[in-house]
């Protein structure tokens, strides 16, 4: 899931200098799941917002705030609220707040920082699992990612810098080249990650990336 | 034409390299008087790569100078600050000024430094350094078009041998020799033990190992490194020693110097790589006990 956190409040109250009203939009998916834009999120953000002297108009939680057209049609039952609202704050992911933008046409703040693609651990607990890289390993890592577990992205095993199995970059972190071999030699299979790497092609992964299942079906065909 | 290292190593000569940092500033004055007075007992200089991660003159800059006095450098280039563009022009440049070595490293993540706020890159690491030299000296750059002009470079690489567990540093050896790499220089390492379980570990495979040694200067600073730096384990004797010992700089350089000694009697390295961290100008004298 895409992991957010609540930015501090003085950063949002500061985007709403000049608004009086505004319209909130929470999200179902993984900002639920990781207590920035749910239902009592959104009554939190009410509250000190009022308190603040400003009015919450309407206030949602979103199935999917990444979706265009599903967020597009959800929010037709607000659009007076959105209408009559000087802002809307989407607190949501990144992604989130840019799709909310696009359907509401009025000045759109984000109420989280994005962190990172990552697990649930337990409740309240997260950790960073995958960059998004575009070209998966965990085939060849033992399903452990180097290029975000590994605190230099390293492709080619671990670096010296370990020390007691722990990462150098963050010490409380498992050095996640050890855990690699450990892991394959398990199975046997440790002598396969002295195989040098081919150098990444990054550019395959320039940005802002687009992948349409159509277009790719009518060229395959 | 090979490098001076390459020859010595290749002639099978106990070979002894040193380590120098470029100055934080742009006075190189101090440093180079110290290159001055080892060049003689040296066959080359590593010119350390903004080393622990922290900003200093470039390792270009420091090995242009080595090679201007005729101290041979080896330039250590690591894959933190620059992307496989800089790589390659900045290996351009080293041959352009008469470089010959290069130690290929991955780097010290920018947080360890004293610029932690700095980007780290890592688009390449050791072993994709060494890659890319490998093409570099075949005359293309690695997207295949031609050079004008093509280095030669004599390739290294560094190994942890206080490791656990030591596969993966063995392992990471394999794929940096299939990568190009001829020499290892190896972390500080302080018994003989410690050598002897690499060379086991080692038998067979295709390349030169220089034994890092980094002199004691207190029990301080022994047990500072044993607590802090990854891969260094400085035995309690050693410890004790530089207690009792009245001038403890003065031990620390009898203790390296008798390393290096028992390293080169038993045969357990191709030579020494001495690391003397703002103390360069302790080498010769190292090289005194030593006898060489
Ligand atoms: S290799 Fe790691 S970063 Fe890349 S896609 Fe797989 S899990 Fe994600
Ligand atoms: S210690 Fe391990 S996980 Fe950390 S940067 Fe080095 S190889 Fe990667």
């Amino acid at each position: 899931m895409i992991v957010s956190q609540k930015k501090p409040f003085e950063e949002v109250l500061g985007y709403l200098d000049d608004v009086e009203t505004v319209v909130l939009t929470g999200c179902a998916d993984c900002a639920s799941l990781c207590k920035t834009g749910g239902e009592d999120e959104i009554a939190e953000l009410t509250a000190a917002l009022e308190a603040e002297g400003k009015k919450v108009l309407a206030s949602k939680v979103l199935t999917t705030s990444c979706s265009l057209l599903l967020n597009r049609k959800e929010l037709k039952e607000i659009k007076d609220e959105i209408k009559a609202a000087d802002a809307v704050i989407s607190m949501a992911c990144g992604d989130g707040v840019q799709t909310v933008a696009k359907n509401v046409k009025k000045a759109t703040y984000p109420s989280n920082d994005t962190m990172f693609v990552g697990e649930t651990v337990r409740q309240g607990v997260f950790q960073e699992m995958c960059k998004t890289c575009g070209e998966c390993v965990l085939g060849r890592t033992a399903a452990i990612c180097p290029i975000t577990r590994c605190g230099k992205s390293l492709l080619n095993g671990a670096c010296g810098g370990s020390k007691d199995g722990k990462c150098e970059v963050i010490p409380e972190n498992e050095c996640a080249w050890i855990e690699i071999y450990e892991k394959l030699k398990e199975v046997g299979k440790e002598a396969e990650l002295e195989a040098v790497q081919p150098l990444r092609d990054y550019k395959d992964r320039t940005y802002p990336q687009t992948i349409d299942l159509r277009k790719q079906a009518k060229k395959g065909a | 034409m090979k490098s001076k290292l390459q020859q010595s190593l290749e002639a099978g000569k106990f070979t002894i390299t040193s380590e120098m940092a470029p100055p934080k500033g742009t006075d190189f004055s101090h440093i180079l008087s110290i290159a001055e007075d080892i060049k003689d007992r040296v066959v080359a200089a590593n010119v350390t790569d903004f080393q622990s991660a922290a900003v200093k003159a470039s390792s270009l800059s420091m090995c242009i100078e080595l090679e201007r006095i005729g101290l041979e450098s080896v330039l250590q280039m690591t894959g933190r600050d620059r992307n496989r563009i800089a790589i390659q022009g900045e290996l351009l440049s080293a041959a352009h000024f008469g470089v010959k070595n290069l130690l290929a490293l991955t780097g010290d993540h920018p947080v360890v430094g004293d610029n932690p706020q700095a980007k780290p890159v890592f688009e390449f690491d050791s072993v994709s350094i060494l890659q890319a030299a490998v093409i570099l000296n075949g005359g293309k750059d690695l997207a295949g078009n031609p050079l004008e002009g093509t280095p030669n470079f004599f390739l290294g690489a560094s190994v942890t041998p206080v490791f656990d567990p030591i596969e993966v540093q063995i392992m990471k050896m394999r794929s940096k020799i299939a990568a190009g790499a001829k020499f290892f220089q190896t972390q500080g390492v302080y018994d003989v033990e410690t050598m002897r379980e690499l060379k086991k570990q080692t038998e067979g495979m295709d390349c030169y190992i220089l034994a890092g040694i980094i002199p004691l200067k207190s029990p301080g600073m022994a047990r500072y490194m044993n607590n802090n730096v990854p891969g260094i384990r400085v035995p309690e004797e050693a410890i004790e020693r530089l207690s009792k010992a009245e001038n403890k700089e003065e031990e620390g350089i009898r203790i390296s110097g008798e390393y290096i000694a028992q390293l080169k009697d038993e045969g357990l390295c191709d030579g020494v790589h001495i690391m003397a961290i703002g103390a360069e100008e302790n080498v010769p004298k190292i090289l005194d006990v030593a006898g060489l």
